[in-house]
């Protein structure tokens, strides 16, 4: 269990644009009628998209749109990890650190973070950075890899993910996915199985 | 070894496309409506026959867990939710389901949701897997267009929907009760159980939640027969299954293989080998981080499958293989484990709360040799105060693997103590 509490300073006021509304009205539709707080988290990452980050009064509204006690919706954006509560950069590096990406040198990444960022929560002066060791990403056949916003980075090295953080911090394209000669999960090095299909 | 025609995931490596076209050339959605048309009892049979045990990890009968959905309906409708909040460590297979193979998982959905007397899913997919949801729902509007899904799906006769719902980072909300409660939009604290979610789950109704594994072999399952599946393997652990081996291997990936194949046999065949070899292997954590790890001597002979993974006091989980070499100091690998449980618990009940957060401090001191040798006598009795005295297992997954760590590790855990600072002043 993690202590989650929403940041210092919070701003006056959250909307949804328009289109985020319409996009919002899609999202409850998809519940039985009277069952319209199931849509919470899907409409919470909605906010914290259009922000980067999740304010309380985004989470009041979300609470109104879905008629739901404030103290229910604020319960659900400290319960969930991925809602952030305080600003972060705007490329946000998601390192696992969890046991297979370790095995494999997540801690040469986060030398690399330490060396190019700062310390986890600190955002680089231009804005564009910041970073988080966060557990099992899901990718362990992969590892070591990062999260950076929508997107994987995978098979990384210190050498690699240095150069993907300078890369995106120029504006610079970056292939997600592998950073090494792999397509997706198959072994390096030649298929064992299903060798008629590639 | 599986032959290239027995495998099910034909695409597991996103080759080829994952759109509807590229599915039904792979032989997904062929002639569904014929499989519905055999009925309900047809359809549990033959999964059934197959001897099919859920792949999320507690590895229950698939068959059996459908046959408990009420057979009359008294007004409540039915659900299926599917299970994609795959964050087991070690485990990655559902992920390429989703990203590569989506139709086999929507085609399962409509023939479990039916067999169940369902007519709506949601697939609930872990918050971080921002790509496979997008992949996802792009199968199920391709399939809504096709007319597969929705009003008489698949022109079967039995009107389906499915929605893709996500979370926002809770590993807690892949226990079924959680993933109900983080559905319904709360916070996702486990239930206690009875009611079991096939009387009382979503909204109250019946519902029955599966892996996306389990529900993506059904439609093959139907097709083939489930005697074909019941063939593969042995008894009581049939059929075929996605294994990720990651960490001290070679060449990390997935595969499908037959259950039961020798776990050294898994790992030379298909990840290239130990790093450095056989013999440089120090311990296999076998099915994902909540199962004890086994030493080499065991890794050498021990098959892959529910049963021999249990004789040997560990468990299949999610078949996700933590391959570590001699270089690893396996106290820190267990220690980063038990922080995993710390962040990771609900905080609902007190054993796990505080006991995974206890246990996570007592192993970083022991992995830098700050404790008295005392302590791993009291580490083990406050892992068996955890297990079993929680709502949910995520207590037990917590306790296992360090249980695992002193059964099997306890000589070097003595070792590093003797050499630490607190020695002499126990002394």
């Amino acid at each position: 269990m993690s202590v989650r509490r929403l940041h210092a300073t919070q701003p006056e006021s959250f909307a949804f644009t328009p289109e985020n509304i319409e996009w919002s009205k899609g999202q409850i539709s998809k519940y039985p009628e009277g069952r319209q707080a199931s849509a919470i988290i899907p409409l919470l990452w909605q906010a914290q998209k259009q922000e980067g980050w999740l304010s309380e009064p985004a989470i009041r509204t979300v609470a109104d749109m879905l008629d739901m006690p404030y103290m229910r919706a604020l319960e659900v954006a400290t319960f969930y990890t991925m809602f952030n509560l305080s600003p972060v950069g705007e490329f946000f590096v998601q390192l696992c650190g969890t046991t297979p990406c370790w095995l494999r040198g997540a801690d040469d990444l986060k030398s690399v973070c330490r060396k190019m960022i700062g310390e986890q929560g600190d955002i680089t002066e231009d804005g564009k950075l910041s970073w988080l060791e966060v557990e099992c990403l899901g990718a362990c056949v992969n590892a070591p890899m990062v999260q950076i916003n929508d997107d994987f980075y995978e098979d990384l090295t210190a050498e690699s993910f240095e150069q993907v953080l300078t890369d995106l911090r120029a504006g610079k394209e970056v292939a997600t996915g592998p950073q090494n000669t792999r397509h997706t999960s198959e072994p390096e090095g030649g298929l064992t199985v299903l060798k008629g299909t590639k | 070894m599986l032959r290239d025609e027995d495998r099910i995931f034909t695409n597991i490596y996103g080759f080829e496309g994952a759109d509807l076209n590229a599915a039904k050339a792979r032989g997904d959605w062929q002639a569904t409506a014929d499989l519905i048309k055999k009925g309900s009892d047809w359809v549990i049979d033959e999964v059934k026959a197959s001897g099919l045990r859920g792949r999320g990890g507690a590895g229950f009968p698939t068959g059996l867990k459908w046959s408990f959905m009420p057979k009359e309906n008294d007004g409540r409708p039915h659900y299926l939710v599917v299970n994609a909040d795959e964050s087991e460590p070690g485990t990655c297979k559902d992920r390429d389901i989703m990203r590569h193979e989506p139709h086999k998982l929507l085609e399962g959905c409509l023939l479990a949701g039916f067999a169940m007397g369902a007519h709506a899913c949601y697939i609930y997919v872990r918050g971080e897997f921002i790509r496979e949801r997008e992949a996802l729902q792009r199968a199920v509007d391709e399939a809504y267009a096709d007319g597969l899904l929705g009003k008489n799906a698949a022109g079967s006769g039995w009107d389906y929907d499915i929605y893709v719902h996500h979370g926002a980072g809770a590993y807690i909300c892949g226990e079924e009760t959680a993933l109900i409660e983080s559905l319904e939009g709360k916070k996702g604290m486990p239930r206690l159980k009875p009611p079991f979610p096939a009387n009382m789950g979503l909204y109250g109704c019946p519902t029955t939640v599966n892996n996306v594994e389990s529900i993506a072999v059904a439609p093959t399952i139907c097709r083939r027969g489930g005697a074909w599946f019941a063939g593969l393997g042995r008894e009581g652990n049939s059929g075929t299954k996605l294994f990720c081996i990651s960490g001290h291997v070679n060449n990390p990936c997935n595969v499908e293989e037959e259950m039961g194949i020798p776990l050294k046999e898994l790992i030379e065949k298909h990840a290239g080998g130990v790093r450095g070899g056989w013999d440089n292997l120090l311990a296999v954590i076998p099915g994902g981080s909540s199962v004890p790890l086994l030493p080499k001597e065991i890794c050498d002979t021990v098959l892959m499958d529910f049963d021999s993974l249990k004789e040997v006091q560990s468990g299949l989980g999610t078949a996700a293989v933590i391959v570590m070499d001699k270089s690893t100091d396996i106290i820190k690998a267990i220690a980063r484990i038990s922080h995993f449980y710390k962040h990771e618990s609900c905080g609902q009940c007190t054993p796990c709360r505080e006991g995974t957060g206890w246990m996570w401090r007592v192993l970083e001191r022991m992995a830098a040799g700050r404790a008295q040798p005392k302590e791993i006598d009291m580490l083990l009795q406050v892992t068996k105060q955890i297990e079993g005295h929680t709502i949910c297992a995520l207590g037990d997954a917590a306790a296992w693997p360090v249980q695992g760590l002193i059964r099997h590790f306890r000589p070097l855990i003595e070792e590093r103590l003797a050499a630490g600072p607190m020695q002499e002043a126990a002394e």
